[in-house]
C-alpha cells in the first residue's frame, strides 16, 4: 500500500521534472537552438490536449457510468472542428497570427474596432466562466489525494491544506513558466513542452490502466464488450436533445476556452501544423476515450455500490492491489488538472493584464501617459504575476464555497456554456464584415445574462438564486422561470439553457449589427479579418513625423526593452535603407510597430498608446472630423483670398475707370477753356474793331455812330450774358449753388415762366397748357425751375421751325415724379445731336444759335440739383423735352449747402 | 468562397484548368464535405430507439452500447483517416493553404 508520504515524493519529483523540461526547453529557445521536435507538429497537437482535462481524465468515467455514451460528444465537437480545419481553425490562425492577437478577447477587441469595452466584457465573462473550471481541476486532484489517504490510516489527512499547497504551486510554476516573457505572442517554449510531455503521461496512464481492465480483468474485447452490455449502461440510453447539444457546446468551446486559444492560436508556430492536428488531435481523443466505457462498465462491476464513479480510474486499479498502476493514473489525473490550469491562468492573465489592468495603468498615468519615463515592462509582468495568482486564488475560494460536492461532469458543461457565449461575435468577427461592435457586445450581454440565470445560478445553489424565483420565476413571473423560459418545460435544462442563451446570442447579434454603423476602424478591421488570405497587412494608415520617433523609441524600449527595442528600430531602418539613428515613422513602420507592441500588451492597449504619442491613426473618426474641418478652413481661406484678389480687380478696374474720367475730364477742361476763350473773343474781335472805327473815324455820320455803338453794345450785353452763364454754371457744377427752397403750385411756376418767355419775344408761339393737371403743390426752389422753364420755352421759341409754331406743356405724375413734358411741333433735335445737346457749348445749328449753348448744361445741372432730371424725348413729332420732379419730397438738404 | 484563399491570385478562371489546379478545386470540395459528413454520421445515434422499460417478448430491446461504440469509433477512426488523406494531399496539391501570413515579415 503507497503511503501518502510515497504519493507525496513521487508528486514531487514528477513536477520537478516537469520544472526541469520546461526550464531546458525555455533555455534553449532563449538561446536560439529550440530542438526541430520542439517545434513539431506533434508537440503542437499534444499541447491542444490541454483540452482534456481532470475533468476528461477522471470525469468522462464517472459520465459514461451516470449516463452512459453521452460523454463521448465532449470529444466529437472538437473532431468535427479539427476535421474541418480548412473551413475554420485556418482562417483563425491565419487572423491570430496576422493580427499578432495575445488571447481571445485580444482578437474580438481587434476585429471590433480595437474596443477596449468588448475586451473586457469578454474577460469578465471568461474569467467567471474558466474559475469554476479550475476549482473542479483542483477538487479532483484533491479527491485523487483523498483516494489514497483512505488507504494510508497512519496519516492524518487535510483537504483544505492539500489544495492550498497545490494552488499555491500551480501558481508558481505558471508565474515562472508563463510570464518569462513579456511578449504573450511569443511562444512559451517551456510551458507548451511540459504540457506536451503531461499530454503524453495522461494518455499513457489511461491506456495503460484501459489495457488493465480490457485484458488483465477481463479477456479481451469481445469479453469486455459482452460485460458492457450486460451492465447497468449496457443500453443505448442518450437523450438526443443532450447528445446534439453537448457536441454543438463543446464544438464551441473548443474554440473559445481561452485556454485552447492560448496553444491553438497564439502558440501556434507554423499553420502547416494545422494539417497534422487535424487528424493527430482526433486521434488523441479517440484513444483517451476508448477505454473509458470499459473502465466504467467494470468498475461499476466490480466496486462496491455508492463508490464514486468519478474516481474509477484510481479505485479500479487500487482494488486490484496494483499500486503502480493507481500511482501512474493518479500522475495522468494529476498531469491534466496542472497542465489545464497553468495555461488557463496564463492566457486569463495575459487577458486581465492587458484588457483591465493596462488600460487603468494607462489611464492613471494620465496626459503624458505612453511617453512617461520609466519602465513598464516591470508593470505588465508584475500585473500578469499577479492575475495569475489572483485568477488561482478565486478558483480556491470557490472550491472552498462550493464544498467540491457537484459533480465533475456538471460543472464542466455550465463552464462550456459561458465560454460558448463568444462563438457568435467570433464566428461572426471571421466571415460576416456586417458584424459590429454594439452588435457583438450586445449579443454576449444577453448570452451573458441568461446564462447566468438560467445555468449558473441554479447550479450554484447556496441561496444565490431564491427557491421561489427558481419554482415561481422572476417576480413571479412563471414564463421567467429559470429552468423553463417562456414557459418551455421538459427540457433539459442544459439544452434549455445553452438554446435560449446561444439563439438569443446570435439573433441579437445579428439584429443589432444589422441596425447599427460601424465605425471607419472597425470597417477596415473587419475587411481584414474577413479577407485575411487577400492582404494579410492591411492598409491603417498611421501618419507620424519624424519628431516623434525619439518618442516612439523611448517607448518601445519601456515595453519592449532596450536591447529589444533597438534591434527592432535597427532592423526597420534597414529596412527603410535610411542613414541616420531612427527609421521614419512611415506608416508602415507604426503599423509594424504597433504588432510588436500588441504581441506585450494587447491591441488595444498598443493601439491607444502609440496613438497618444503619433497623435491617432488617419482613420479615426475624430481625424476624419478633424481632416474635414482642415478642409473646411482652408476652403475659407482660400474664398478669402479670392474675395480679396477679386476685390482687387474691382478696385483696379475702378481705378482704370477713374483715370479714363480723369483724363477726359482734363481733355473736357482743355476743350472748355478753348471754346470759351473762342465764344470770349468773337464778341471782343468785333467791339475792338467797330470801337477802332469809332476812334478812328471822326467825320463818321451820327446814324453811323449810332449803329456802330449799337453793335459795341449788343456785344458786350452777349459777353456779359456768357459771363454770367458761365459763373452760374460753375457755381452750379461746384454744388455751391444755395437753394432757396419754397412750396407752391406748378401751375404758378408755369404761368411765371411762359409770361416772362413770351414777354417782347419776336417769335410768336402758341402756347398750349391743360391748367387742371397743373395744379401740382411741389417743394422746390420755384426760381430755379422757372428758370429750366423758360430757357425750355425760349429754345422752342427760337428752334421751332414749323410755320405756326406751337407748344404744348403736358402734366403728369407717374412713380414718385412728375413729369412736365415741352412738345413743340418742329422738326425737333436730329437723332444724332440728341446725345449732345446737355453738354456745354454744344449747339445743333450755330448759324441760328443766339446763345453760347450753355442754356440746357445750366438746365441739367438745376435739375440734378433739385433731384429732378430733364431728359430729351425721341420719338414725338417735334422737339420735346421732358422735366421730372420729385413730388412733395423734402429735397435734402445737403444740396443746399 | 471568394476569400477563402483557395486558389491563387493569378489563378486562371475558365472552366479548363490544369490538373493541379483542377485538383486543388476538388479538394476544397473534400474540406467542406468532410465536416457535414461527420456531423450526418455523428447525428445518426440520434435515430436508435431508446429501450422500452418492459420490452415485450421477443422484441428487440434497445441498441446495445457494444454495437453503438463500435459504431461510433468506427465512424471516427473513418474520419480520421480521411483527415489524415486529405492532410497529406493539401500537402502535396496545395502547399500555398497553409503557408504564407505575415509571420515571414515580421519575424
Amino acid at each position: 500500500m503507497a503511503s501518502l508520504n510515497v504519493l507525496a515524493l513521487v508528486c514531487l519529483g514528477y513536477v520537478a521534472l516537469l520544472f526541469l523540461v520546461a526550464f531546458l526547453a525555455d533555455r534553449r529557445a532563449a538561446r536560439g537552438q529550440s530542438a526541430t521536435w520542439m517545434r513539431s507538429p506533434l508537440i503542437y497537437t499534444l499541447s491542444l490536449s490541454i483540452y482534456c482535462t481532470a475533468w476528461t481524465f477522471y470525469g468522462a468515467v464517472g459520465y459514461a457510468a451516470r449516463s452512459g455514451l453521452e460523454f463521448l460528444t465532449i470529444y466529437l465537437g472538437p473532431t468535427l472542428v479539427m476535421i474541418g480545419w480548412w473551413w475554420g481553425l485556418r482562417k483563425l490562425v491565419r487572423v491570430g497570427r496576422s493580427q499578432r492577437v495575445t488571447s481571445i478577447a485580444d482578437l474580438l477587441s481587434a476585429r471590433y474596432g480595437k474596443s477596449n469595452a468588448l475586451a473586457i466584457g469578454v474577460t469578465v465573462l471568461a474569467v467567471i466562466g474558466i474559475t469554476p473550471y479550475i476549482s473542479l481541476q483542483l477538487q479532483s486532484i484533491t479527491l485523487s489525494f483523498a483516494i489514497f489517504a483512505e488507504a494510508d490510516p497512519l496519516r492524518s489527512y487535510h483537504e483544505t491544506t492539500t489544495v492550498f499547497w497545490v494552488t499555491a504551486g500551480l501558481a508558481i510554476f505558471a508565474i515562472l513558466f508563463g510570464t518569462r516573457n513579456l511578449n504573450a505572442n511569443e511562444r512559451h517554449h517551456g510551458v507548451v513542452t511540459a504540457v506536451a510531455l503531461e499530454a503524453v503521461v495522461k494518455l499513457v496512464a489511461l491506456l495503460a490502466v484501459g489495457i488493465f481492465v480490457v485484458w488483465g480483468l477481463s479477456d479481451g474485447v469481445t469479453e469486455t464488450l459482452a460485460r458492457i452490455d450486460a451492465s447497468r449502461i449496457g443500453d443505448w440510453r442518450v437523450d438526443g436533445g443532450r447528445w446534439a447539444t453537448i457536441t454543438f457546446l463543446s464544438a464551441a468551446a473548443f474554440v473559445c476556452l481561452p485556454r485552447m486559444f492560448q496553444v491553438m492560436v497564439v502558440e501556434n508556430e507554423d499553420e502547416r501544423h494545422l494539417r497534422v492536428a487535424a487528424w493527430a488531435f482526433p486521434l488523441y481523443l479517440l484513444l483517451i476515450s476508448m477505454f473509458v466505457v470499459p473502465i466504467a462498465a467494470i468498475g461499476l462491476e466490480l466496486l462496491p455500490a455508492g463508490s464514486n464513479p468519478d474516481l474509477f480510474v484510481l479505485t479500479v486499479p487500487l482494488s486490484q492491489g496494483q499500486q503502480g498502476l493507481a500511482m501512474l493514473s493518479f500522475l495522468g489525473g494529476f498531469s491534466s488538472a496542472t497542465s489545464m490550469v497553468i495555461v488557463a491562468a496564463m492566457a486569463l492573465s495575459t487577458m486581465v493584464s492587458n484588457h483591465m489592468v493596462m488600460p487603468i495603468w494607462l489611464h492613471m498615468q494620465g496626459g503624458e501617459g505612453a511617453s512617461v519615463s520609466g519602465d513598464v515592462r516591470n508593470v505588465v509582468l508584475y500585473a500578469r504575476r499577479i492575475s495569475i495568482a489572483v485568477i488561482l486564488g478565486l478558483g480556491y475560494f470557490y472550491y472552498k464555497l462550493s464544498g467540491g460536492g457537484a459533480a465533475l461532469a456538471a460543472v464542466g458543461l455550465i463552464s462550456f456554456a459561458g465560454i460558448s457565449q463568444m462563438l457568435p461575435a467570433l464566428v461572426g468577427g471571421l466571415f460576416w464584415r456586417g458584424a459590429t461592435r454594439t452588435g457583438a457586445l450586445s449579443g454576449l450581454s444577453v448570452g451573458f445574462a441568461i446564462w447566468v440565470y438560467t445555468m449558473l445560478l441554479p447550479a450554484l445553489g447556496g441561496g444565490l438564486l431564491p427557491d421561489h424565483v427558481l419554482a415561481e420565476g422572476l417576480f413571479g413571473l412563471s414564463w421567467l422561470r429559470p429552468q423553463a423560459l417562456f414557459g418551455i418545460e421538459g427540457l433539459d435544462s442544459t439544452v434549455h439553457a445553452v438554446l435560449w442563451s446561444m439563439s438569443l446570442n446570435a439573433v441579437v447579434f445579428c439584429l443589432v449589427s444589422l441596425m447599427t454603423f460601424p465605425s471607419p476602424i472597425e470597417r477596415l478591421q473587419g475587411a481584414q479579418f474577413v479577407n485575411v488570405f487577400e492582404h494579410s497587412s492591411g492598409p491603417r494608415g498611421w501618419t507620424g513625423s519624424v519628431a516623434q520617433s525619439e518618442d516612439l523609441m523611448v517607448m518601445s524600449q519601456r515595453i519592449l526593452g532596450a536591447s529589444e527595442a533597438q534591434a527592432f528600430f535597427q532592423r526597420e531602418l534597414a529596412r527603410q535603407g535610411g542613414r541616420g539613428t531612427l527609421p521614419e515613422p512611415t506608416p508602415a513602420f507604426l503599423e509594424r510597430l504597433e504588432r510588436e507592441l500588441g504581441a506585450s500588451i494587447g491591441a488595444a492597449a498598443a493601439h491607444a498608446m502609440i496613438g497618444q504619442i503619433v497623435g491617432g491613426s488617419s482613420v479615426s473618426v475624430q481625424d476624419l472630423l478633424a481632416v474635414a474641418d482642415e478642409t473646411a478652413q482652408m476652403l475659407e481661406y482660400s474664398n478669402q483670398l479670392e474675395e480679396q484678389s477679386a476685390e482687387l480687380s474691382r478696385t483696379a478696374r475702378q481705378l482704370r475707370v477713374s483715370n479714363e474720367k480723369l483724363t477726359q475730364i482734363s481733355q473736357q477742361k482743355d476743350a472748355f477753356l478753348s471754346q470759351v476763350s473762342h465764344e470770349l473773343r468773337t464778341p471782343m474781335t468785333s467791339i475792338r474793331a467797330f470801337s477802332e472805327i469809332l476812334r478812328d473815324d471822326s467825320d463818321m455820320p451820327l446814324v453811323e455812330k449810332r449803329r456802330y455803338a449799337t453793335i459795341i453794345h449788343d456785344e458786350a450785353l452777349r459777353l456779359t450774358r456768357l459771363l454770367n452763364d458761365l459763373l452760374d454754371l460753375s457755381v452750379l457744377e461746384s454744388g455751391q449753388v444755395s437753394l432757396n427752397m419754397s412750396a407752391g403750385t406748378l401751375n404758378e411756376v408755369l404761368d411765371h415762366a411762359v409770361s416772362t418767355a413770351l414777354a417782347g419775344s419776336d417769335h410768336p408761339i402758341q402756347v398750349h397748357r391743360d391748367p387742371k393737371s397743373e395744379d401740382i403743390r411741389i417743394s422746390s426752389d420755384l426760381d430755379r425751375l422757372a428758370q429750366v422753364f423758360i430757357n425750355l420755352i425760349a429754345n422752342a421759341q427760337k428752334y421751332c421751325d414749323a410755320d405756326a409754331a406751337e407748344l404744348t406743356i403736358q402734366v403728369r405724375r407717374s412713380l414718385g415724379e412728375i413729369w412736365v413734358d415741352f412738345i413743340d411741333n418742329g422738326s425737333g433735335v436730329p437723332a444724332d445731336h440728341q446725345q449732345l445737346i446737355f453738354e456745354k457749348f454744344s449747339r445743333v445749328s450755330p448759324e441760328r444759335a443766339g446763345g453760347a449753348g450753355l442754356g440746357l448744361a445750366i438746365c441739367r445741372e438745376i435739375m440734378q440739383r433739385l433731384n429732378g432730371d430733364i431728359s430729351y424725348l425721341s420719338g414725338q413729332k417735334g422737339g420735346s423735352f421732358r422735366i421730372s420732379l420729385p413730388i412733395e419730397r423734402k429735397i435734402s438738404l445737403e444740396t443746399g449747402l | 468562397m471568394r476569400a477563402d484563399g483557395a486558389g491563387r491570385q493569378d489563378e486562371p478562371n475558365s472552366p479548363f484548368v490544369e490538373r493541379r489546379t483542377y485538383r486543388r478545386r476538388r479538394l476544397m470540395d473534400i474540406a467542406r464535405l468532410l465536416p457535414i459528413l461527420g456531423a450526418l454520421l455523428f447525428t445518426v445515434p440520434l435515430m436508435w430507439p431508446n429501450p422500452d422499460p418492459y420490452p415485450a417478448p421477443g422484441n428487440q430491446a434497445g441498441m446495445a452500447t457494444s454495437a453503438a461504440i463500435t459504431y461510433i469509433f468506427v465512424v471516427w477512426g473513418g474520419l480520421i483517416a480521411l483527415s489524415f488523406v486529405f492532410g497529406l494531399a493539401v500537402r502535396l496539391w496545395a502547399g500555398h493553404w497553409t503557408e504564407g501570413g505575415p509571420q515571414d515579415e515580421s519575424s
